[in-house]
């Protein structure tokens, strides 16, 4: 494509690929993300592109291979445009049968369609599926409607028009106060008000300036940006390029994990397309402003998603933190003023700019705008990634969106904030989703991580879970962190392994604070929090490990014994066929037992017995 | 071009140039924090948390890192709150885990009413401070050593655990540690450091031992001045 020198000549070019697309025109909209790529997805596509062929109809029909729809769950999934109709869990052999049947005999293909677990009734459109109704998909929708390897796509939606319009109007400082206006907080974990970052950066003093995407999401079961990078990379583009105008910055880096390959390979891609048809690079759009980016691929420690250490890293050092009193903003990278945001982030603010401060501010609660996009994984129904406007509660999150707890079980807590986020009960679960209430909780919004637990989760070992994950990461640096997370995880090992004492508990939450307080950067900052908030809610099951010598949850190994209920037990023998010492045994139709002595506490005869005959005291 | 600027500490009127530190500033009116990992001669650090102060901005306070935080017009400090305590205590009590003997620990441990960590003890000796990185670093100039690993494994190593290819054996890391944890030994001319042997020169003149011939060598060759200029005559017999 060629190079476009002016908005106008822009605006011409989104028409005219606007224009060539039929509305009317069918398509198959293929999942290509990450988590429907490992369901066997691209099989899927060739089977398609084959069938396609063989009937000549690639003219009339076309393919799009689209970033991810969220709802990974039920992968590999397409949708058919123009009906929108909503087919899950394909496999390769359906093709020519969603071919001939329902695109070109217009016939809904019964066993394709989504069976919604509450109501037990099919659902035929994407629109109507219970996970996507109560969503809000402004950000992370528009994935569905392209393909991230096609910059014409982008721009026949729209894209790149609001970079236009803020080049053609010329005021930087006119677009800093609408994202202050649209009350935009940074996605990427602190909540810290975007345009304030912006206006600081922008008002600092030095060159050059830079403007950097934080993309180095590392929390364990979190992929939102990167999905956002791999689905829509024009739109995170668009926004940087927008900020970077307003800033006064011509040099902007994108810190990206390097385990997160197609997510590099797209915005490497995005980037070299954007730089070709003039939107990146010298003299954007003929506005005389220049401004390109750098891919830095991060190592992938969790710690270098932290400002000081992302830094550090990009600058060729250890990516450790520093300690230092000065915002980034003044002395970030090279120690230049530097505006550092998340994916998420960025992406809301084409947004922004096309629909108006106004209208964003109008979605969400007083202090917290706009939408969110959470990982929904754990003890749910539907698992995947869910945009949601801010101010919704937990509960329609859990229950509506994500369907409720699996087999029926007990909800007991929700983790949000990542791995050093605070977990909540059931008690809170209306508060509204907001950076303020959920750190009054806590907790904290954190960069959107959200994983759900059943009553069969010991809050002890999920507590000691995320605190071993955080001593991995802890960079080692500072004492507070380094040793004291190691520490109170050795004291949750003892009271797992019914060692503990009461005066534990206190040493705990002294420790906690202690930390948090000490701490030199966030991760230390925050990494209590899990131990804290189960304190907080969970005190009782903490108690029952230490007094009674039990698990109540049934998870914890030194505090269990695996038994069975003559009265459920149907001799089945599925528990002595995958008792891997031979533990379980019995004679067929006659009541099993287990023998103590042999028995390793595994846990298979329990998730083997279809009768829940097999107990844990 | 150097500003004065007047803040509290402990309820005390301090003056002190823009730019010092609250460390710096507390001490030049007496008042003394503990630290440990901090030094006059190395850049800040911030790593031991020792030396957290509480501060005040507007209506809340916040604990900072006095050997890094600058002094600013109007600050109020205070250098013993319950929550400094709590993290002092917590922080040497931790590094009491590690090193549960050094008088320099136990006696910061005294001065906070402990006398004992409640946590297991694992001896490991280095507290890591990163005293020795950081002079060998910024005052040697060499860059000998440095941390090897992440959380509970960080050590301090040469390269690849061998012998370290740019020490000069000069022992500024051995003679800057607080606790004494980096084996140097002279012996029969020769010094032993990092597990690495290094012959040691003795003056020309009077046959005193001046110091390792690396350490001479890279004198020689960052002043541009031959290598006998340092050995024919040492500070005695000069
Ligand atoms: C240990 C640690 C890890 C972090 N990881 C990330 C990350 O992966 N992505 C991110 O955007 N922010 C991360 N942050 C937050 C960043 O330091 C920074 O606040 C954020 O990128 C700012 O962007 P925002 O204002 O748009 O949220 C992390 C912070 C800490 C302390
Ligand atoms: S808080 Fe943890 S991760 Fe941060 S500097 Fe200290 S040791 Fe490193
Ligand atoms: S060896 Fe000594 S100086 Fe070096 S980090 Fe350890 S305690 Fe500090
Ligand atoms: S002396 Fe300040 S943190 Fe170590």
């Amino acid at each position: 494509m060629k190079k476009i020198k002016s908005a106008a000549e822009l605006n011409a070019l989104q028409e005219e690929l606007n224009a060539r697309l039929d509305p009317n025109k069918p398509c198959i909209a293929i999942c290509c993300g990450t988590g429907c790529m490992a369901h066997g997805t691209r099989n899927l596509v060739e089977r398609f592109q084959q069938e396609l062929a063989d009937r000549q109809l690639t003219e009339k029909i076309s393919l799009r291979r689209t970033g991810c729809h969220g709802f990974c769950e039920r992968g590999p999934m397409v949708v058919l445009h123009p009906q929108k109709i909503f087919y899950q869990r394909i496999k390769v052999d359906d093709v020519p049968e969603i071919i001939d049947k329902t695109i070109l005999g217009e016939e809904i293909i019964d066993r394709l369609l989504y069976r919604d677990p509450v109501t037990k009734e099919k659902v035929v459109h994407e629109y109507e599926v219970p996970f996507y109704k109560k969503q809000m998909r402004l950000v992370f929708g528009m994935n569905g409607m392209i393909e991230p390897t096609r910059i014409e796509d982008y721009l026949a939606i729209g894209g790149y028009g609001a970079l236009a319009k803020v080049l053609t109007q010329g005021d930087p400082q006119a677009v800093i106060d609408d994202i202050s206006a649209a009350g935009l907080r940074g996605r990427g974990g602190g909540g810290f008000p975007t345009g304030r970052k912006w206006n600081a950066t922008r008002k600092a003093e030095g060159s050059p300036k830079y403007v950097i995407c934080n993309a180095d999401e590392g929390d364990p079961g979190a992929y939102m940006d990167r999905s956002l990078l791999e689905g829509n990379p024009h739109s995170v583009l668009e926004g940087m390029i927008i900020g970077a105008y307003a800033i006064g910055s011509s040099h902007g880096y994108i810190y990206v994990r390097n385990e997160y390959p197609l997510a590099v390979e797209n915005i490497t891609l995005a980037i070299d397309k954007a730089r070709e048809m003039g939107l990146l690079g010298q003299d954007i759009l003929g506005s005389g402003f220049d401004f390109d980016i750098v891919i830095n691929r991060g190592g992938g420690a969790f710690v270098c998603g932290e400002s000081s250490a992302l830094f550090a890293s990009i600058e060729g050092r250890a990516g450790e933190p520093r300690a230092k009193y000065v915002h980034a903003t003044d002395k970030g990278l090279y120690d230049k003023p530097t505006c550092l945001n998340n994916v998420e982030t960025w992406a809301n603010v084409p947004l922004i700019i096309n629909k108006g401060a106004q209208w964003y501010a109008g979605i969400g609660t007083e202090h917290s705008k706009g939408t969110k996009i959470f990982s929904l994984v754990g003890k749910i129904n539907n698992t995947g990634l869910v945009e949601v406007p801010m101010g919704i509660t937990l509960r329609e999150i859990v229950f509506e969106i994500g369907g409720g707890i699996p087999k029926g079980r007990k909800f007991k807590a929700v983790q949000t904030g990542g791995p050093s986020g605070g977990c909540i009960p059931e008690a809170h679960l209306d508060i509204p989703v907001d950076f303020d209430e959920l750190s009054k909780l806590g907790t904290m919004m954190g960069s959107g991580g959200m994983i759900v637990m059943d009553e069969r989760n010991c809050m002890v070992d999920v507590a000691k879970y995320f605190l071993k994950f955080l001593e991995e990461e802890s960079c080692g640096k500072c004492t507070p962190c380094r040793e004291g997370i190691y520490q109170m995880r050795k004291i949750l090992d003892r009271i797992t392994n019914g060692e503990g004492k009461l005066e534990d508990l206190d040493t705990l939450e002294w420790m906690g604070q202690a930390i948090k307080d000490g701490s030199l950067c966030a991760l230390g900052g925050s990494a209590p929090n899990p131990v804290l908030t189960t304190l907080r809610y969970f005190r009782s099951e903490y108690e029952a490990h230490i007094i009674d010598k039990k698990c109540p949850a049934g998870v914890c190994k030194a505090l269990i014994t695996y038994g069975i209920d003559p009265d459920k037990c149907t001799g089945c023998h599925a528990c002595a066929r995958v008792c891997p010492t031979g533990a379980a045994t019995g004679e067929k139709k006659e009541v099993h037992q287990i023998d103590q002595e042999k028995c390793i506490k595994c846990g298979a005869c329990y998730e083997a017995c279809k009768f829940d005959a097999i107990t844990i005291v | 071009m150097s500003q004065t600027v007047t803040l509290t500490i402990d309820g005390r009127q301090v003056q002190a140039e823009a730019g010092t530190t609250l460390l710096e500033a507390a001490r030049s009116v007496n008042i003394q924090i503990p630290h440990l990992c901090s030094n006059e001669e190395l850049a800040p650090y911030g790593a031991c948390r020792m030396c957290m102060v509480e501060i005040r901005q507007g209506q809340r306070t916040r604990l900072v890192a006095s050997c890094i935080y600058e002094v600013e017009e109007g600050l109020e400090v205070q250098t013993v709150t319950e929550r400094v305590l709590n993290v002092r205590r917590l922080v040497i009590e931790l590094l009491l885990a590690r090193n549960p003997t050094h008088p320099t620990l136990l006696k910061m441990a005294a001065d906070l009413g402990i006398e004992k960590t409640r946590f297991e003890v694992e001896v490991k000796g280095c507290i890591l401070c990163g005293l020795c990185v950081r002079t060998c670093r910024e005052v040697v100039g060499v860059s000998a050593i440095g941390f090897e690993g992440r959380g509970t494994s960080r050590r301090v190593t040469t390269p690849f655990n061998e012998a370290p290819p740019d020490c000069i054996a000069c022992g500024a890391c051995a003679t800057v540690c607080p606790v004494g944890v980096i084996p140097l030994k002279d012996k029969a001319g020769i010094r032993t450091i990092w597990k690495t042997d290094y012959p040691l020169q003795r003056c020309e003149s009077c046959g005193r031992i001046i110091a390792p011939v690396k350490q001479l060598e890279y004198f020689a060759k960052i002043t541009n001045q031959p290598l006998s200029h340092f050995t024919e005559h040492c500070v005695h017999c000069r």
